[in-house]
Parts: C-alpha cells; structure tokens; sequence
C-alpha cells in the first residue's frame, strides 16, 4: 500500500471551521471564558488567535478538538457538527502542538512522531517511510530517529512536535502558543519554517500567542479576544493600522509606525523614476519588508539601496522619502 | 573468621536442611511480593485516578506502616485457621506468613504507584489526547510508562522489607531462613544465626540491586 493512500488529504484545501455562537463557563467563574463568539476560518487560512492571558483565546483553540467542551453553540468543521463525531478520532485528523512540545519523554523521537499514524493503524513500512519524509520536511537528520527528546535542544523539540502534529497530513492544525518558550532567534527560523510549510501544505491553521509581533509574521488574519469576545478580526495590516479601539491600540502598542513599515514591501514602494542601475548601492529583492530596508539604511549610511527582482536584476531604488510616504499612505488610506 | 567457617561447616554438613530453609524463604517472599503487588497496585492507580478517595488511600496506608511487622504476625496469627483456608494448598503457618508479608509489602507499593501516577505532567497526558488516544490509551502508553521508575521503586523497597521480614515466619513455624536465627539466638550459637543472617543479606541486596538496575532501565534518558 503506497504511503499517498495513508494521507487522503494530499493535494486537499485545509478544513473550514465554524463557531456558531460559542460560549464557554467554567463553573465559579464569575464570566464567560469565552462568550458568544461567532467566528468563520476560512480553508486553508492561516489565521492567529491573539490577546492577553486569560482572554479565552486557548479555552477557544482547545474547543476546536474537544478538549473542552462549550457550554453553548456548535463548532462545526467543514460543515460537520464535531459534537457527533468521536472525539479521538476527530482529534486525529487535527494537528495539535502546545507550548514545551508535549513530547513523550520515554519514546524516542521516531515513535513520537509515528503516534497518530500508529493509533491509525497504518502498517510499519509506511510508519518508518513516513518519519523519514516529517525529519526531511522540518529539517532534522535521521540519525535523530533512535534519539530521545531530552537529547534534543529545545528548537529541535519543538520541530518534532510539529512534525508528530503534520504526520497524517491533516487538513487543519491548532497550535497553543507553539514557540512561546524558544530564544529569539530560533523562535524567527521556526516560524519562517512553519510559513514555508503552511505554503505547501495549505492546511487551516489556528495559532494561538499573544505575541503581537508573533501575530503579525505568521498571520493571513487575526482575531483579537478580550474577556472571552472578539474585539476585531482583520488582516494584520487592518489591525495595525486601523484597531477597533483602545484595547487593540494598546495590544499593538508601541512602535506601531515600524510595524507598519513592516508589513509593506519593498516592491510596492519603489521609485522607478531615475537610474536604476547598480553603482555599489546595498541591493534587497522586492519582497523584502520596509523596516528591513530602513534597517539597512541606516545602518550603511547610504543614501538609496537598490531593489532587485528576483534574479537580481534591478527594478528601482528606495530612499528615507520614499519610505516615509509609503508609510504615511498606508497609514491614512483605510 | 572462624565463625564464618563454622557457618559453612554446618551448611556443608546440613545441606538439605539449609536449601529447603532457603526455598521456603524465597518461595515466601515471591509469593507474597507477587500477591502484594496484584493486591495494591491497583488500588495504587485507584488512589491516584480518584482526588477524593485518594488521600484517604494513601494517609491510611502510611499510618498503618507503623505498625511492626511482627506485630502484623501476632496480630493475624488468632486467625491462623481461617487465614489459612484462604490458601489450602498451603501449609496454615506458611498461608499465614504469606498473608502478613503481602500486607507488609502494601504501603511502599501503594504509595509510590500513586506518587509516580500523579507525577506525570498534566500537560503531557492533555498532549496525549489532543493527538487523538482513548483515556485507556493515555493510560497505558503514557502514564504508567512515565510513572513505571517510582513504582519499581516501590516494589524494591517492598521486596527488600519482604525478605527481611519473611525471618520473622520462623516465630510461628512457617520455616524459612529465619529458623536458623531464631535457633541461633536460644542456643547462643553464632555460627548458626548466620547461617540464616547472611543469605538473607545476600538475597535483600540482590533483589534490591536487581530491581535498581531495572528501575534505571525504564527511566527515560536525559541528556548523554
């Protein structure tokens, strides 16, 4: 039996997911954990539950693979009430990755990513043939197969936990705050990571963080919770630049300009007028971010950087003028 | 270290004695490790599973730990006849001694299967079934293999309490190595208590030994 019949989702859309006016009380609680939320994720989004702790944002995630139960309303998952379907085997068609990986500490790498292809029954070959692929996807050597997850660091056992949670190929993931205890750096190369491969995958991914930073690298849309309730669900750039009230204004807080900068790229502001031809200015392709270019300007001290295709090939250049009314127009225009 | 040769003397010229004194002894502890370990393990994972009973469990369990365990002897041995029809296979002093020594080996068992059981990370078993396993599956795949280091170290702390209390059998006639001490004492003769003293030093370090070395074998690795 060939390893694609294992991953009937191969080539498939991610999972549509429905709230339907869900709510959530946990008993004592003087409010709702999360209240009334009517909530749409489209297939194949990537889309990013943020908001302060306690907000409700996890009780909402853990929801979605029936962890917790609502008190009230319907979830549905491409159009199927998830209250009728057995909650284990829904949960294995749903990726699932927590903060500090929730790795099994007593089994070695290649038996934790094989979990739910082995609680699936498949047959060992295709297992072992699978674990191979997951290992080459997030990047790790084999060798870390017969490795156990308190001989990996922590970057590395949060790639396993991701690759446990892609082994069935499922058509959505719930990720809790997945890199929430990872240093700087290898939190930036995981989520780079995890972009590169929602863009060949094209699963549903719900993440929640309350990093805003976080939010706004990984998300296509983020939903911002308080007290249980959606406060505002946009594009980051619509949260960014226009956040419903105060609360979101906060949440986004500070540096919001540089933020901003950072969600425009380079191609859309170029200057095409003038030479463009290379004369030793410092070169960055057209997806490149602003804050990145200004980064770069400043710390060069040159004047203009030159804005290449991506072969290299000159397109334009960008100067602090044109920087600043590429800001300035993405500012006011919603 | 002419006691020493004393005692080897007599195992030499009381072999027959000596090995049937040292099968009943193992025989004993086996027996009633096993029967301890059916019994009160799974009230172990019963305390553990159970936040109101399971305090309850365990505080009486280490209460009652106090009592001696020649005491449990005593305490049982008015009830030798019914005891021992529990077990009519059994001769009623070796029935009786089995009965006393599993109840001895309950507390360390019980105490540590619920300490290991609680110990495991709340979040790794949510983890567990977020992948998809049935409560059994969580059990079994998860739990009790991460909860297994302190619960062998019970069963080595009951099996070490076991086979030095199993001595103790010789007071009513169930046999066992403890015979030889006993008859050493009221004899005031040294030679004969150690020839019970030493293997039962020799079988509690083996069993504790043992049990440590496989303790060390489930216990997952850290970093090498």
């Amino acid at each position: 039996m060939p390893l694609s019949d294992h991953l009937p989702n191969s080539g498939r859309h991610g999972s549509r997911i429905e709230f339907d006016r869900v709510s959530r009380v946990y008993s004592g609680a003087d409010h709702a954990a999360v209240s009334d939320v009517i909530l749409t994720i489209e297939p194949g989004r990537f889309v990013v539950l943020l908001g302060p702790s306690g907000c409700g944002k996890t009780t909402l995630l853990k929801m979605v693979n029936r962890l917790i139960e609502p008190t009230s309303g319907t979830i549905r998952i491409d159009g199927e009430d998830i209250r009728q379907m057995n909650a284990a085997t829904l949960r294995r068609r749903i990726g699932y990755v927590i903060q500090q990986t929730g790795l099994f500490p007593h089994m070695r790498i290649e038996e934790n990513i094989a979990v739910v292809p082995r609680l699936l029954g498949w047959p060992k070959e295709s297992i072992s043939q699978r674990v191979d692929e997951l290992l080459d996807l997030i990047g790790l050597p084999h060798a870390y197969r017969r490795r156990y997850p308190a001989q990996l660091s922590g970057g590395e056992q949060q790639r396993v936990g991701l690759a446990r949670a892609l082994a069935v190929d499922p058509s959505m993931m719930l990720m809790d705050e997945p890199f929430g205890a990872l240093d700087a750096i290898t939190r930036l190369r995981l989520q780079d990571e995890l972009l590169a491969i929602h863009r060949q995958l094209g699963q549903t991914i719900l993440f929640v963080t309350h990093d805003i930073d976080e939010a706004i690298r990984l998300a296509d849309e983020i939903v911002v919770l308080r007290a249980g309730q959606v406060i505002q669900h946009g594009s980051p750039l619509d949260i960014v630049t226009a956040p419903a009230d105060d609360f979101v204004r906060d949440l986004v807080g500070g540096g919001e300009a540089l933020r901003r900068l950072s969600l425009i790229d380079a191609g859309s502001a170029l200057n095409r007028n003038g030479n463009v031809r290379n004369e030793g200015l410092p070169a960055v392709t057209s997806d490149a971010n602003l804050r990145t270019v200004l980064n770069l300007l400043l710390q060069t001290g040159t004047q203009k950087v030159t804005v290449t295709d991506e072969n290299g090939a000159p397109v334009g250049t960008l100067g602090i003028p044109d920087i600043w009314s590429a800001g300035l127009e993405r500012g006011t225009e919603s | 270290m002419n006691l020493l040769r004393e005692s080897w003397d007599y195992i030499q010229t009381h072999q027959d004695r000596f090995l049937e004194a040292l099968r009943v002894h193992v025989e004993l502890s086996v027996y009633s490790l096993l029967l301890a370990m059916i019994v009160f393990l799974p009230l172990g994972v019963l305390a553990a599973r159970s936040n109101r009973i399971g305090p309850a469990i365990v505080g009486f369990v280490s209460a009652a730990r106090v009592v001696p365990s020649i005491a449990v002897l005593f305490l049982l041995y008015p009830y030798r006849r019914e005891l021992g029809d529990l077990a009519p296979f059994w001769p009623t002093s070796f029935a009786l001694a089995v009965i006393a020594l599993t109840l001895l080996a309950g507390p360390p068992l019980i105490i540590n299967a619920d300490a290991g059981l609680r110990a495991v990370d709340v979040s790794i078993l949510e983890n567990a079934r977020g992948l998809g396993m049935t409560e059994w599956q969580v059990f079994s795949r998860v739990q009790v293999p991460l909860a297994l280091p302190v619960a062998i170290a019970g069963i080595r702390t009951a099996a070490v309490e076991v086979i030095a209390s199993a001595t103790l059998a010789a007071f009513i006639g169930a046999g066992g190595l403890g015979r030889f001490i006993t008859s050493g004492l009221t004899l005031y003769d040294y030679s004969l208590l150690l020839v019970g003293a030493i293997p039962v030093t020799l079988l509690a370090l083996s069993a504790e030994l043992s049990l440590a070395g496989l303790e060390r074998l489930v216990t997952p690795p850290a970093t090498t």
